[in-house]
């Protein structure tokens, strides 16, 4: 730990020996609820979210919510490395929750954050985590009300840990629910599979690609909006985070007790994240997204939703990849690019680089 | 991407796939070698577009489901000493010791790291030389010039820090031990296309000609497998038992000079367990005297670790094509991707994973037609 | 030990005495040792399996399995000829 070469008295006797002035680090004082903690929220988290029922610093948020039913969703962040192309761990933390609140067909509109942060943080990094979840605000038109901090000792935390908390309006008579699927629905994804998995992994130590691959982390609010507005008969939307569009398939045709039918030919997936994919042995469909989605929708309205999206900067390349059915229930199957029929297993675990 | 796609197409798939139909006039069991093969074969539903005579048998080419049980049980003893860094392809991490597997092994504090390459970890070598770096080389004959690369060139940096624990397994004396049990049923091979581009085509002629087996150097992407089926079963109908190369766009018949060269200078032949089979003469590579200073097993002397195999596990037999997964009974029971008894099940291209996926589909076709409960798929 | 890509030779370079390369894979690039294909042009394919290129790919023998496919067409093309 660095102290600054320029000390200054604090205040009193028994108070916390240590200067008050800045440091460079964040340390066990800072989650002590002491004057640390009051710097860290007061001179860091404030100036960054400049919110007004966030500054008034009650034990709670109080506010004011339109309709009679709210969408209400968490989420915990972990990711490492924090920077990635295309993201970090705060953008993260705001879309993951606002996304999670968007394809309920809710209208997001405010935030709570916790972190967890561990002793030896350098703050210049937290304050760039901090003032990119209010640039991802911003974006995604929600409002952080009210947060907490605490700090673990060296070593027991992976320098930040963020829960994101959101909470959302949804209008009278939208009923979404995975749940709902139908067979002869058709299934969309909103554009390119396995961006955000394939760009956090391609900064990782030991893997390390000489080529720059964003993670498409980004707000989905608008692009279900103008989804819902074409076809309020919409069944279910998800964003395929973890477990990939994979995972999320096996989640629909459990809940809703049918099967699902993909064409591979049909599945859109970018040359650089295919040709990674390529060379460590991973299929697209079990990685990671994170600023798309999957829509189930009714046969005859798909040609219709998927030009909205495609009109869309969030959708450009949005497909159709497959279609509910009655046999099979809770199976996903593909159809392969030579045309034979494969079962898409559940991964066991996270999905590593093999060589065999 | 170029020399992938092309072999994708689907159109050129099916008229392969005809070829094969008409060619064929009696049933034929052939073996595919690799696991990387049977991937293949499993991903894009190959079996499912040749004739039902056509019988396609998954090998022993899977380096991770071989690997002996006393090896793992090796490396998780390296891997859990605080001053290792334990590093391993991917595949290896959910492979089943004795006593769990290397991920467990990693929640528990060790540092356990995935690497893409070799060569990646003798950069962290380099980087962290209070840190001993092992690294778990495995693999058939493919691997063995990066992982020889990998000591040559720690010996070249003069790195202290760094050691392989070694688990090479060769592909000819296995399909020596297949062709000679009493209950083989396997006619004809696809035969090792990576390996090849290393070692050469030369090693697969006695064996044809001692077992009159046809054996066709075969690739990895599903017009190169379907046309190894054509000229397997085409020889097969002609009686003919001889080696072919259908990967010729990369396996030199002589293979790779440079490779062979320095997989002499750096290993040499040794007897080998096999994972569910039990030894094999002559069936893998061992660090020379020369290299043996980078014997993780000798830095850290566990070599006298010795384990039985449990009896319930029967990968041995599904990995020889003697028994299919749901012949043993753990499958599905005790024995599940999730749990796995052995190896076969946690690879993803192991035949009892594979099995359990299409089992469980297999019943629920079952279930909703009852009329065909009769017939056992 | 099966999972052999082949990728395009872009660059080579040598680093500590060793021959490598900066490969392309349909739009990623990867650090790959070429010391074992010790001629290899800018420009040419490689095999890459563990971050190591095993042999170059001949471009001749990959159009082999296409020719042989026309051949079949052609030979169909002339059944398919009422007598």
């Amino acid at each position: 730990m660095t102290v600054p070469a320029t000390p200054i008295l604090s205040e009193g006797f028994g108070s916390c020996p240590v200067p008050m002035s800045r440091y460079d680090q964040i340390l066990l004082g800072h989650g002590s609820g002491g004057q640390l903690t009051s710097e860290i929220i007061q001179r860091l988290f404030l100036p960054a979210f400049r919110d007004e029922t966030l500054t008034a610093l009650e034990d709670q948020a109080t506010l004011a919510l339109p309709g009679n039913r709210i969408a209400f969703t968490t989420d915990s962040f972990v990711v490492r490395p924090l920077f990635f192309p295309g993201g970090d761990i705060g953008k993260l933390a705001v879309y993951g929750t606002v996304n999670d609140l968007a394809v309920g067909g809710a209208k997001p509109l405010y935030l709570a954050a916790a972190f967890i942060l561990e002793e030896g943080l350098p703050l210049k990094d937290l304050q760039r985590v901090a003032q990119s979840m209010r640039a991802a605000c911003d974006e995604a038109g929600v409002r952080l009300v009210t947060g907490d901090t605490k700090v673990v000792d060296r070593g027991k935390g992976d320098q930040v840990f963020i829960t994101t908390t959101g909470v959302g309006s949804v209008p009278p008579g939208r009923n979404l629910s995975i749940h709902n699927a139908t067979p002869g629905d058709r299934i969309l994804v909103s554009g390119t599979i396995g961006d955000h998995g394939i760009a956090v992994m391609s900064v990782r130590e030991g893997i390390e690609f000489e080529t720059v691959l964003e993670s498409d982390c980004a707000p989905l609010t608008d692009l279900v909006r103008v989804m819902l507005d074409v076809c309020p008969g919409i069944r279910c939307m998800r964003d395929p985070t973890r477990g990939g569009v994979s995972g999320t398939l096996h989640e629909l045709a459990a809940a809703s007790n049918t099967g699902v039918k993909l064409t591979e030919a049909s599945i859109p997936v970018r040359d650089e994240v295919r040709g990674a994919c390529e060379m460590l042995g991973l299929d697209p469909l079990y990685v990671a997204n994170e600023g798309k989605l999957i829509a189930v929708v009714p046969a005859d309205a798909a040609a219709q939703i998927l030009r909205a999206m495609r009109n869309h900067p969030l959708g450009r390349n949005a497909a159709i990849i497959g279609e509910v059915v009655s046999e099979h229930p809770g199976m996903v199957i593909l159809r392969s690019l030579v045309g034979g029929e494969r079962i898409v297993t559940q991964l066991a675990g996270e999905q590593l680089p093999r060589i065999c | 991407m170029k020399f992938l796609d092309e072999y994708r197409d689907s159109a050129a798939a099916r008229k392969l796939a005809n070829v094969i139909a008409r060619t064929v006039t009696r049933p034929w069991t052939i073996m595919e070698v690799c696991g990387g093969q049977t991937h293949t074969i499993v991903k894009y539903g190959i079996d499912r577009v040749l004739p039902d005579c056509v019988e396609l048998v998954h090998g022993p080419g899977c380096p991770v489901c071989v690997t002996s049980l006393e090896m793992i049980d090796r490396a998780h003893a390296i891997a859990a000493r605080p001053d290792v860094t334990f590093c391993s392809f991917g595949d290896m991490l959910r492979v089943p010791g004795s006593h769990g597997d290397l991920l467990q092994l990693k929640s528990r504090g060790s540092d356990v790291r995935v690497v893409y390459s070799p060569l990646d970890a003798v950069q962290l070598a380099a980087a962290n030389p209070n840190r001993q770096v092992v690294f778990f080389a495995i693999g058939f004959e493919t691997t063995a010039p990066p992982n020889a690369m990998a000591v040559w060139m720690a010996k070249k940096r003069k790195l202290t820090n760094f050691s392989v624990l070694v688990s090479h397994v060769l592909v000819p004396p296995a399909m020596t031990a297949i062709l000679e049990s009493p209950r083989n049923r396997v006619q004809g091979f696809l035969g090792p296309g990576h390996v090849c581009t290393v070692m050469g085509c030369g090693e697969y002629g006695p064996i044809a000609e001692r077992y009159r087996v046809p054996i066709v150097i075969t690739g990895f992407e599903p017009l190169d497998l379907l046309e190894g089926v054509l000229r397997t079963v085409t020889q097969l109908e002609d009686g003919r038992y001889e080696v072919e190369n259908q990967y010729s766009r990369a396996v030199p018949p002589k293979g790779n000079r440079q490779s062979l060269d320095l997989i002499g200078d750096v290993f040499e032949v040794c007897d080998r367990k096999w994972r569910g089979i039990g030894s094999i003469p002559l069936s893998g590579y061992r660090l020379r005297d020369d290299y043996r200073e980078y014997d993780a097993e000798r830095r850290f002397d566990v070599d006298r670790i010795e384990t039985e195999e449990s009896p319930r596990c029967i990968s041995g037999e599904v990995l020889r094509g003697l028994k299919k997964p749901h012949d043993c009974p753990a499958f599905g029971q005790d024995c599940t991707p999730q749990n796995p008894l052995g190896a076969t099940m946690v690879s993803s291209e192991g035949a009892c994973a594979a099995y359990f996926a299409y089992g469980r589909h297999l019943e629920v076709i079952r279930r909703q037609t009852p009329a065909l409960s009769a017939t056992d798929g | 030990m099966c999972l052999g890509i082949p990728g395009k030779v872009v660059e080579t370079y040598r680093e500590h005495d060793v021959l490598m390369g900066k490969v392309a894979f349909g739009g990623v690039f990867k650090r790959v040792c070429l010391e074992h294909v010790p001629d290899v042009a800018i420009g040419e394919y490689v095999l890459v399996h563990v971050g190591f290129a095993l042999n170059r790919i001949d471009e001749a023998e990959a159009r082999r399995v296409f020719e042989f496919l026309n051949e079949m067409d052609q030979l169909q093309e002339l059944e398919e000829v009422p007598p």
